[in-house]
């Protein structure tokens, strides 16, 4: 029997296991939490009484359906819960559960490891208080806490909106939103918005209830920094006419979108190729996501495309691997999920200019403020790093010197800004920079763990 | 002894808890000191529940509470004082656990 | 046509070997065109364990060893930069009874040479070092040896040479050497045409392909340890550490992180220069770690490379004048242990190109050794390397390894 692997149980590595179940197959799914959800469809811990009707509003049929369906799902398949895959190698997935590893053989591979978030280094950044918007939302959904009593959120991301929804839902403060997009902007980006009508209108009317609720939002700033000594209580920015304002606060929410976590798709041997819209290197694939050598990547993981985009994603993954392996295929349309992937696809380049990274900012950042907040590498010494190169400088050359990337998370959250950081101090385009090469294990293993041969 | 629906304590850390728990409550320590916590927290609420921060950097010397919340940013290790590392954000706390926000092994000699 | 540079010396591998070499010969006045085909340190000499080790080294090394570690411990005075050189001594452990006995003789042979080694017993060692395992039956301390950062070293000694007046061709390929009898032209594909009366052969891994156009082929092989890095913690260990059955070698740096090595060794793909390292081989290494010190049995894994050196079966390196060739200089193949011995190799290759003798004797690593048709193998071949790698290295002579 055809052995396949899933990593992820989020939205799209469940549609892949859906679709080969259906087909006749037992996958093996293997996720880091202990449930299904991944970040969009995230439940509380059990015995936490969370009203997820009150907090997700509209969106609370879709995650009722979705766990309906992945109940049902998971206890026919071999479903491996709080089991993090750490390395591909061999054709085989290593995991680690508890201290104990496990090699997992495959014929094939799906990656639906979805995605955390971008954010950009600002003064402040390392405060107790400041988190990532994803994190104030996994906070919420998963143990019904808030990061704080007055937060503000800001970055630029439609998650600004929907997550201040949600806290608001919950009873928090929302001190303000800040915007660092300008509205114009948006306005612009409407047509290609109007691509994905519905998730367009929710987002809509996630900023009307904000508004409504009378949290003011500012759009078009420009974010200076996170104050406070010791712990987050303000933050400085400059208004969209240049003023110099400041919004008090004990805990900040702020991204910049999402970028994958494509770690184990680089272990997979899975080329990656620059793209210019998102200034980031993805995987690649083929439209299907097929990607290389027995691999399929689904969902966020490769490609940022927000929930039914990942389901989406993952039926097609699916669906490609069962052509590949010669079975027949059942329940599925491809042709029309085709379709629908690249409507969402062009929605998603209509975010992206709605919500803009603010690549050029890191130029200007004062050379104290720490890119690598796990090595605590500061711009200044990037800037040094890459005045000191005899020859063409890259990311990795720069990681050599610096140990910028080498830290606990391995450049998660550095190597974007870093990348930026460098390409503007050395005037290379950034595509020209590269990017910083992964390395088993995707996530700290401990030395104690000990290997159990299931067979 | 499990317990019925328990109302929220009001704590005074950073973390703000919104929703009941339906679990039992359990006692760990925080620096020595007993901390109560519920099943089901994860190790990051119950700390942050009644302090500002998790540890300190050991490069920088600032407290540290946490930055994705979801297993990626690895920022929230925390060490339990028989010198175990955990991930505070992705652990679930059990009874009896001892987090201290500084090495355990501050102590020992560079030998 | 490019009109051709024209140097004293030229150096082909901006690897360890070849900037100590540039340096010293730029201190001498001599001209030197330093030729690297990707960045400077990048290979071996970068990605390498960083010890500075006297102990442990075969004893024709101890010269040569001795006279390198006298620079080490001038090396900011050298070359402006310290590169984290930090005398930490090093500590050789047997963690079973009868290894206890390779460590004494260890001891003595090095002895013999002038370097002091202290041996001690497993409840000795505890004492001193209090966060070593039961597992220690008996250890051996040689407290001159020491540790720095190879990332770091490589750049920074190419920095003092080109501050020097050391030309330096970075990404530059050797594409073509010609004899002119006497001297040479290196012809490069990025242009750059270097004429000098004196070659040295600096490559690396790469080192016999240059070695085998002047008809005097050896038979080196890449291969690399596993390597690891673990998260940092506070510090605690102070020497490096080496276990005599090779089962774990590990130091931990001054930022707490402790970088670990294991065995066995295995290829590696020099063109490439990225090893996946089997995930297995990782686990092994780790659980012996936890076992040696207990306390770093927390201290979590968060990276893995594969170190990338050229081995020769009788793990010595070629060092020295060619056999075939007058003005021409080889020094590569440093089987995992070169790093020490960078700057005596630059000062010994200076002696020779200019002196025409270098002041310590190199013959016992005179690449005429392998133009019979034995080859010594060492037992370490077989021990700490692959099977796959062992098989093929056994006794008879063997092309260039290249997978």
């Amino acid at each position: 029997m055809h052995k396949v692997v899933i990593v992820g149980a989020g939205p799209a590595g469940i549609a892949a296991a859906e679709l080969l179940h259906v087909n006749g197959l037992i996958p093996t799914l293997v996720d880091e939490a202990a449930t299904a959800g991944g970040q969009i469809y995230r439940r509380p811990a059990p015995d936490i009484e969370l009203d997820m009707r009150r907090l997700l509003g509209r969106g609370h049929r879709r995650y009722q359906r979705f766990h309906a369906r992945a109940g049902h799902l998971l206890a026919q398949i071999d479903y491996r819960p709080q089991t993090t895959a750490w390395a591909i190698f061999a054709d085989r997935v290593w995991t680690l559960r508890d201290q104990i590893i496990e090699q997992v053989p495959f014929d094939a591979l799906v990656l639906a490891t979805g995605a955390t978030d971008r954010t950009v280094p600002i003064p402040g950044w390392t405060l107790p208080g400041v988190v990532t918007l994803g994190g104030a939302q996994a906070l919420l959904k998963g143990q019904g806490a808030l990061i704080g009593r007055r937060v503000v959120f800001c970055g630029s991301s439609p998650l600004l909106y929907l997550a201040a929804k949600q806290f608001l839902a919950a009873g928090a403060t929302v001190g303000a939103i800040l915007d660092t997009t300008p509205f114009a902007a948006k306005v612009a980006a409407a047509p290609d918005l109007l691509r994905a009508p519905e998730v367009f209108a929710d987002g809509l009317k996630s900023m009307a209830r904000v508004r409504g609720a009378g949290v003011p939002i500012h759009h078009g700033v420009r974010l200076e920094s996170f104050e406070g000594d010791g712990e987050v209580s303000a933050v400085r920015y400059l208004d969209r006419k240049g003023r110099a304002k400041s919004v008090h606060c004990d805990a900040v929410a702020f991204g910049f979108g999402l970028k994958p976590e494509a770690q184990l798709a680089d272990l997979a041997g899975v080329p990656f190729r620059y793209d210019p819209t998102f200034r980031q290197w993805l995987p690649a694939t083929d439209g299907d996501g097929r990607a290389g050598r027995r691999t399929y990547l689904a969902g966020d993981g490769f490609m940022i495309g927000g929930a039914q985009a990942a389901e989406i994603s993952g039926s097609l993954a699916a669906a490609a691997l069962l052509q590949d392996a010669g079975t027949p295929t059942h329940g599925i349309d491809r042709s029309a999920l085709r379709r629908r992937l690249a409507r969402l696809h062009r929605f998603q380049h209509g975010l992206s200019r709605a919500f803009t990274w603010p690549a050029g900012t890191l130029a200007g950042a004062s050379d104290s403020l720490p890119i690598c907040r796990c090595e605590s590498v500061t711009a200044g010494e990037i800037r040094r790093a890459v005045g000191s190169v005899l020859g063409p400088i890259d990311i990795n050359r720069v990681k050599a010197l610096t140990r910028v990337g080498m830290g606990r998370c391995q450049g998660r959250f550095c190597a974007l800004p870093a990348a930026e950081l460098v390409a503007a101090a050395a005037a290379r385009p950034l595509e020209a920079v590269g990017r910083l090469r992964g390395q088993a294990p995707v996530k700290p293993l401990p030395p104690t763990a000990r290997v159990r041969d299931r067979s | 002894m499990s317990e019925a629906k328990t109302s929220l304590p009001v704590a005074n850390g950073r973390v703000v808890r919104t929703a009941a728990r339906r679990s039992r409550v359990i006692e760990f320590k925080v620096d020595g000191e007993i901390v109560p916590a519920w099943i089901g927290d994860t190790l990051l609420v119950a700390v942050l529940s009644h302090r500002g921060a998790l540890s300190i950097h050991e490069f920088d010397g600032e407290p540290r509470a946490g930055f994705c919340l979801m297993g990626a940013c690895q920022d929230c290790w925390v060490w339990l004082e028989d010198g175990t590392r955990l991930r505070a954000c992705t652990t679930p706390v059990e009874p009896g656990l001892a987090v201290c926000t500084r090495p355990p092994t501050d102590g020992l000699r560079h030998a | 046509m490019t009109k051709p540079n024209r140097s004293d010396v030229a150096i082909i591998g901006g690897g360890l070997m070849g900037a100590w070499t540039a340096f010293f010969l730029r201190r001498k006045d001599r001209s030197v065109a330093l030729i690297e085909k990707g960045s400077v340190g990048e290979q071996s000499s970068g990605v390498n364990f960083g010890n500075i080790r006297l102990q442990g080294r075969h004893p024709s090394q101890f010269p040569l060893s001795l006279r390198s570690q006298a620079l080490w411990e001038d090396i900011e005075a050298l070359i402006g930069e310290r590169c984290e050189f930090a005398p930490t001594g090093h500590l050789y452990l047997a963690l079973a009874s009868e290894q206890v006995d390779k460590l004494v003789q260890g001891a003595h042979q090095a002895a013999v040479h002038g370097v002091e080694i202290e041996v001690l017993d497993g409840q000795a060692a505890r004492a001193r070092w209090p966060w070593l395992g039961s597992l220690v039956h008996g250890a051996s301390f040689s407290a001159r040896d020491a540790t720095a950062n190879p990332r770091l070293v490589t750049p920074a000694v190419v920095r003092a040479a080109k501050l020097l007046g050391a030309h330096v061709l970075e990404h530059a390929r050797a594409t073509k050497i010609e004899q002119l009898a006497p001297g040479f032209r290196i012809s490069t594909d990025r242009g750059p045409i270097i004429e000098c009366d004196t070659l040295v052969n600096c490559a690396g891994a790469w080192g016999a392909e240059v070695a085998a156009q002047f008809g005097e082929p050896v038979p080196l092989f890449a291969a690399g340890p596993p390597q690891f890095v673990t998260e940092p913690i506070p510090c605690i260990i102070s020497p490096s550490v080496q276990s005599v059955d090779g089962t774990v070698i590990f130091r931990q740096v001054a930022r707490g992180n402790v970088i670990v090595a294991g065995f066995p060794r295995g290829p590696t793909d020099p063109i490439a220069n990225r090893a996946p390292v089997p995930p297995a081989k990782i686990i092994a290494t780790m659980n012996r770690l936890a076992e040696v010190a207990p306390v770093l049995a927390s201290a979590h894994v968060i990276r893995v490379w594969s170190g990338i050196e050229g081995y020769l079966p009788d793990m010595l390196p070629v060092i020295g004048r060619s056999g075939t060739t007058p003005g021409l200089l080889h020094a590569f193949g440093f089987c995992g242990h070169g790093f020490q011995l960078g700057p005596g190799v630059g000062l010994c290759l200076t002696e020779l190109a200019i002196e025409g003798a270098s002041r310590i004797s190199l013959d016992a690593f005179s690449i005429t050794r392998f133009s019979g048709s034995a080859t010594t193998v060492d037992e370490k071949i077989s021990k700490e390397f692959d099977a796959a790698i062992a098989a093929r290295t056994g006794g008879s002579r063997i092309a260039v390894d290249r997978e």
